[in-house]
């Protein structure tokens, strides 16, 4: 039997940390000297990418799709273990909504051959839509499974995968074929931290650009004209203006008493 | 008549998600500005009661498909079956609860369609056919206002509670169109070989009341006084990021940044120091009590009511309050 080589891609973006201090400035967000770090959310797919090479043998791409800067977050996940990074940029991908950014994914991921399964976390903390995975899914025709909470089995040779789904009655169990494009809820692993001899590793590494024009991208379908949607205003949320009301009382009961009172007050129990 | 307003009913196991019924309310005011009606779309097996539903909180006419190929909700079926519909009719607006069904149903019919999703939407404005659509993004540190210009149908799903449903009026009626399935068994991948439904849980999105821990609950055990209190409201048990990673309690009860946002009518807050990551994900929420042990907690400097003492004799305190109150 010819071995197989299970081939994985994971997509990360690069987001504000999600301590960050956010403004907006001429109508785009800025976080100041907040810096910025691989979607919390990715972090997950990242590492189940790399369990799934440890226990199965084979290779990971990571690919990010941004301006130049993004490269860290790239430099990130080679250092934690994938094997080959990609940076898809180029200024006509900018102002890309999810429609535009599935569908240039769906081109990069289709020029690299045999792939069997692309990671990403269930959504990026920035943008917060959630749409990015079934997009891409679409895209591709591939098989689209999202808000995975365990890989439960997966069987390359055979091409089939089982998963649980995280909804919100509960968990689904799904058996499909690959490729499949999965997405990753927190909980389903504990991502690992880089090393010193991964950083290293990492630094040496080359990350090609793939442009529009390498992957022979409609202009007609990305950046602000291929968008469907377009967000003209953005604001930060005013500060709601709270004053607590410390309530006190000689015994937890007494407290209780006036709290239960207050809430009945307020009509919201 | 071709009604130009669409809400997608989001259902499981024949019970529709209550911000569907919340749909019809923003449905129908959209529906008045552009001088037509408001049709219920609803997929499943088994589900001829909720068209009936549908019609009594507003809509004017239902489509429904019933059948075995619908009775799991799977993307490729339920997409497949909403974009033929949606290209014969071409309906200016639809809208859906945001639930991670409806979510992935709209994201994939849209690639098909060839047109936009706004997800979360907290309100609606139309303007001359074209709808503004208010949503949160930063996990709620930012607003915008997102519109689908151009391409048709604008598809939008609200988030949980931004909308209040109207009234549902039992002797309202109308036209329920049955459709047909577009995909047989055969040709769809994915089969769905178990559901294990968690007993007694509530939503967090559509709770009205939840009752959170944090580090401060100290172990699995030391939610059991943040579930006493829960039950005896009848709401949710929420958890801080700190409590989800010490592996007290599931990841589906987080709240925060990485986890839901929600907006209850009451969020209490026990034994949780207030990082920005968790505030952002109940900000909203209309009464915020913090109970914590430490005076100083930076949690108390965003709640309406503040106790400091013990959350061990606290809730309990407060449980008991509850049902004395409620005679039980």
């Amino acid at each position: 039997l010819p071995e197989v080589i299970l081939n994985i891609v994971v997509c990360v973006k690069q987001t504000p940390d999600t301590a960050a201090t956010l403004a907006v400035k001429d109508g785009h967000v800025t976080w100041g000297d907040s810096p910025m770090v691989t979607n919390p959310w990715d972090e997950y797919a990242v590492e189940e990418a790399l369990r799934l090479r440890e226990k199965h043998g084979g290779k990971v791409t990571v690919i990010s799709m941004g301006p130049e800067k993004v490269r860290e977050a790239l430099k990130t996940s080679l250092a934690l273990g994938c094997d080959e990074a990609i940076l898809l940029s180029d200024p006509a991908l900018k102002g890309s909504d999810t429609l535009a950014t599935s569908y240039a994914l769906s081109r990069a991921i289709g020029k690299m051959s045999n792939i069997d399964m692309v990671l990403l976390g269930r959504q990026a903390i920035d943008g917060d839509t959630g749409l990015t995975p079934a997009q891409l899914a679409r895209h591709l025709r591939w098989t689209s499974l999202t808000y995975v909470a365990k890989i439960v089995e997966l069987d390359p040779q055979a091409r089939t995968i089982k998963v649980e789904r995280m909804l919100n009655e509960g968990k689904q169990v799904c058996a499909a074929r690959l490729p499949a494009v999965v997405s990753v809820v927190k909980g389903i692993n504990e991502p690992r931290y880089p090393s010193f001899m991964g950083i290293r590793k990492a630094g040496k590494i080359p990350i090609p650009v793939w442009s529009a024009a390498e992957l022979g991208l409609d202009t007609l379908r990305i950046g602000l004209a291929g968008s469907a949607v377009a967000w003209p205003e953005l604001r930060p949320v005013p500060p709601r203006a709270v004053s607590v009301q410390m309530i006190t009382g000689e015994t937890p009961e007494e407290i209780a008493v006036k709290l239960v009172d207050k809430l009945m007050a307020e009509q919201v129990i | 008549m071709t009604n130009n307003v669409w809400v997608y009913i989001d259902q499981f196991k024949g019970t529709a998600a209550p911000t569907s019924w919340e749909a019809f309310g923003a449905a129908k005011a959209l529906a008045s500005q552009l001088g037509t009606g408001v049709t219920a779309v609803v997929f499943g097996q088994g589900i001829e009661r909720l068209a009936q539903e549908a019609l009594s909180y507003g809509a004017d006419a239902v489509k429904l498909c019933d059948d075995a190929t619908l009775a799991e909700f799977r993307v490729e079926p339920y997409a497949a079956l909403l974009v033929k519909l949606v290209t014969e009719e071409r309906p200016e607006v639809i809208l859906s609860p945001t639930t991670p069904r409806a979510r992935d149903l709209f994201a994939t019919a849209a690639v098909d369609l060839d047109t936009g999703v706004i997800v979360d939407a907290t309100a609606l404005e139309p303007q001359d056919g074209l709808v503004r659509v208010t949503r949160p993004s930063y996990a709620g540190k930012l607003l915008s206002t997102v519109v689908c210009k151009e391409r048709r149908p604008q598809m939008i799903t609200l988030r949980a509670r931004a909308f209040a449903a109207r009234e549902p009026d039992a002797s309202r009626n109308g036209e329920i169109f049955k459709v047909e399935p577009v995909m047989a068994e055969d040709a769809i991948g994915v089969k769905v070989v178990d559901y294990v439904v968690e007993a007694n849980q509530v939503s967090l999105d559509s709770a009205k009341i939840i009752v959170s821990g944090g580090r401060g609950v100290g172990g699995p055990e030391g939610f059991e006084p943040v579930r006493q209190l829960a039950e005896a409201l009848g709401g949710a048990v929420g958890a801080s990021r700190a409590a989800v990673d010490a592996g007290w309690i599931p990841y589906a009860h987080q709240v925060g940044q990485t986890g839901k946002v929600v907006a209850p009518d009451l969020y209490i807050a026990a034994g949780i120091s207030g990082a920005i990551q968790h505030l952002v994900g109940m900000r909203t929420a209309k009464v915020i009590v913090a109970i914590n042990k430490d005076a100083d907690a930076s949690i108390f400097r965003n709640v309406h009511y503040g106790l400091v003492g013990d959350l061990f004799k606290l809730l309990p305190a407060v449980t008991a309050e509850v049902k004395k109150r409620r005679g039980s």
